[in-house]
């Protein structure tokens, strides 16, 4: 049964990534490490790098990627964007959403407000399927979803590598070697995707596709790190608070552990054991 | 137990009035304070108490997770994202329960190869042990079912897996599944029963677990020489506050890394395909359980047939129960049997191997690894321990636990209680 079950669920998997699966017996590579400001046990967002990285998100992933669990007010987080709220009301006030039943029982559009979730490009998972031959997937989780590190030591001390990851896949395109075959029709070739090689996703990004408000120059690197700390924050939106609150238990922690030391060494003092 | 031929007398009139009627006084004095317990008990005995915590820690949380979860498979994964984004330290609620679980079965791990080691599930305690046993099945149930509840990948696929092996009974195996599932696949009915079971059997652990302490109590505990308590003043203290102190120490330091976990690296320990929404229709690349069932599901891969896997892996925890009367040695502590000292090493290196093999594909090498390490498993229980305890000549063991602890002090230049009066 549990083969059956793995040949039906890759059959299956085939078809809905559209073909890439197919391929899956390639070598995925690791992703390219690169360090982000969020890492370690004091690391932090950087509040100008989410906001290009929503801006990437905004004018290039949407088109195609929901975010179906963050909230336009999210937005405003002291600890992510970092946006005021006039311009988070300015942002969510761009999309529409359905609401209702008004008075009279029928539905209708409203601009979206901070309490709505960022509004998907597709009604559905059909027909986001539909349109772009494989499901693109949801990005609110993307990062804590996907592994670029692997092993239980490296990930020890490198984490998931998930914004890596994101990162790696958005710069990985290349020109197929000579032995990679034929993908599938429309398909990219790139050794980061999980699936890889082949990928239904077109390369997203190229030099210039946005223009920072800050001045930043969008080259491909650039748009690339920041859009994979923004889906970083996005995932994982409580991680500043996390760090602090840890670090305040540790040190809690650790002066009630020697207190507790001392109080066991005096109270067992002179009893032999 | 009951408080009858206590010595405790109650320090008001209310609690006496209510201790003649109910000895609730007497059994809390007896049991959690003035308990004779023996003076060498080291670290390994703390996480007697360290799980007892654990347990109250993952049904704490546990209650208040369920105030914010759904347990419907069209709202169970975007409930968990709700506790983790907009309750108030749903975060920290979710990190504790999740990491809570991987911790648990760490303290339950070494408090299971302490007990091989020292040997404490040797008469009188064949019944403590065998309740023990009954708690880890109970833990394992709790833990599969509660991994269902997020309704992530591997926690649909897990589920599919394992709920399939009941498929390998002959006859009703199919029936019995469809039983399990409430349906032809699992869906929102396997999903709503997993939840009240998941609510359900930590209560029924916390039931045996007060059982398992009952039967504990009643020989006292075993210690790491393995020799019993002779005379309480000269062998034993109070449980409280020597134990209490040492047993807190231990706690805290154990919280740390816990906390580390928690504040530093929550998703350690899970899969990150448990972040993708379950989807009937894809399949993960690798379907692995999580960490602490790898062992046992190295076992169950190991042989080809389903049938046979089932049966082994089963048959890993149904050997445990029988483990007081495989071991043929009356000598308990493995500090004097040089022989089965070694045995248990190798037992804990091929734990660790199963876990290994249980983490990698199928295939290849690993298969035979597998195999290897599943045979040398019910070989360590069925051959070697009943044979070590007949062939093996134990080394002499101390007249009596002050004489070894005196011994001990001795040689360290430390004063006993003779030499070196308490300040």
């Amino acid at each position: 049964m549990k083969k059956t079950t793995v040949i039906l669920g890759l059959a299956l998997g085939m078809a809905v990534m559209g073909g890439p699966a197919a391929h899956a017996a390639g070598k995925v590579e690791p992703a390219i490490n690169i360090d982000f400001s969020f890492e370690g046990p004091f690391g932090t967002f950087d509040r100008a790098q989410l906001q290009r990285g929503f801006q990437v998100y905004k004018e290039v992933c949407a088109a195609c990627h929901s975010m179906n669990y963050v909230p336009y007010r999210a937005l405003g987080d002291e600890d992510g964007p970092g946006f005021t709220e006039d311009e988070v009301k300015a942002i969510a006030a761009q999309y529409e959403v359905q609401d209702g039943p008004d008075s009279s029982g029928e539905m209708f559009m409203r601009p979206a407000r901070p309490s709505d979730k960022f509004v998907a490009p597709f009604p559905n998972k059909e027909a986001a399927t539909a349109a772009n031959g494989a499901y693109p997937p949801d990005l609110s989780l993307i990062t804590k979803a996907r592994a670029g590190f692997h092993g239980t030591i490296k990930q020890f001390f490198e984490g998931i590598g998930g914004p890596e990851y994101v990162y790696s896949v958005l710069t990985g395109y290349q020109e197929p070697p000579a032995d990679a075959g034929e993908g599938p029709a429309g398909a990219s070739y790139n050794p980061y995707f999980t699936n890889g090689p082949w990928i239904a996703m077109a390369p997203p990004l190229m030099e210039g596709l946005v223009e920072y408000a800050d001045g930043t120059p969008a080259t491909e690197d650039q748009m690339a790190r920041d859009v994979a700390a923004f889906l970083a924050w996005a995932a994982e939106p409580t991680m500043v608070e996390r760090k602090e609150t840890g670090l305040r238990v540790m040190l809690f922690l650790i002066i009630l552990a020697g207190l507790l030391y001392a109080s066991y060494k005096k109270m067992w003092k002179g009893i032999a054991h | 137990m009951s408080g009858h031929g206590s010595n405790y007398v109650p320090q008001n009139k209310v609690a006496a009035w209510v201790d003649s009627r109910l000895p609730i006084f007497s059994l809390m004095n007896d049991q959690l304070n003035a308990f004779p317990t023996p003076k060498n008990l080291n670290y390994w005995y703390t996480f007697g108490g360290i799980l007892t915590f654990m347990l109250v820690v993952q049904i704490i949380t546990g209650v208040v997770l369920v105030m914010h979860y759904t347990p419907h498979v069209d709202y169970a994964f975007a409930s968990i994202e709700h506790i983790m984004r907009d309750v108030n330290s749903g975060w920290l609620l979710r990190y504790i329960h999740m990491n809570g679980a991987s911790m648990f079965f760490v303290a339950v791990y070494i408090h299971i190869f302490r007990g091989l080691y020292y040997g404490s599930y040797k008469e009188p305690r064949e019944v403590l042990w065998i309740l023990g046993v009954v708690i880890l099945l109970l833990m394992m149930a709790t833990a599969f079912m509660g991994y269902v509840l997020p309704w992530g990948q591997m926690s649909f696929w897990g589920a599919t897996v394992i709920t399939n092996l009941f498929s390998a009974i002959p006859l009703v195996g199919e029936s019995v599944v469809t039983w399990l599932w409430g349906g032809f696949n699992v869906d929102n009915p396997t999903l709503n029963r997993f939840f009240s079971l998941h609510y359900l059997l930590p209560f029924a652990i916390a039931g045996v677990v007060v059982l398992h302490i009952w039967a504990l109590h009643v020989p006292g505990n075993n210690n790491p020489l393995g020799i019993d308590v002779k005379d309480p003043k000269q062998d034993a203290v109070p449980f409280h506050p020597y134990y209490t102190v040492k047993d807190a120490f231990a706690l805290v330091v154990f919280v740390i890394v816990f906390a580390f976990f928690v504040f530093y690296m929550p998703n350690y320990m899970g899969h990150p395909d448990n972040y993708v929404e379950a989807n009937p229709l894809v399949t993960p690349a690798h379907i692995v359980p999580e960490w602490y069932f790898l062992p046992f599901y190295a076992i169950l891969r190991a042989v080809p047939d389903k049938l046979g896997g089932v049966l082994l892996m089963f048959g890993a925890i149904a050997v445990l129960f029988i483990v007081p009367w495989l071991d043929t040695s009356k000598v308990r502590s493995a500090t004097f049997r040089p022989i089965y000292k070694q045995f248990f090493w190798l037992l804990v290196i091929d734990c660790i191997v199963l876990g290994y093999v249980g983490s990698r594909p199928a295939e290849g090498v690993w298969i035979i690894i597998g195999r290897i390490a599943t045979a040398y498993y019910f070989l360590h229980f069925l051959v070697i321990m009943p044979l070590v305890g007949l062939m093996e000549t134990p080394r002499p063991r101390p007249k009596s636990i002050a004489e070894a602890v005196l011994a001990k002090a001795k040689s360290k230049g430390e004063g006993g209680a003779a030499a070196q009066p308490a300040e």
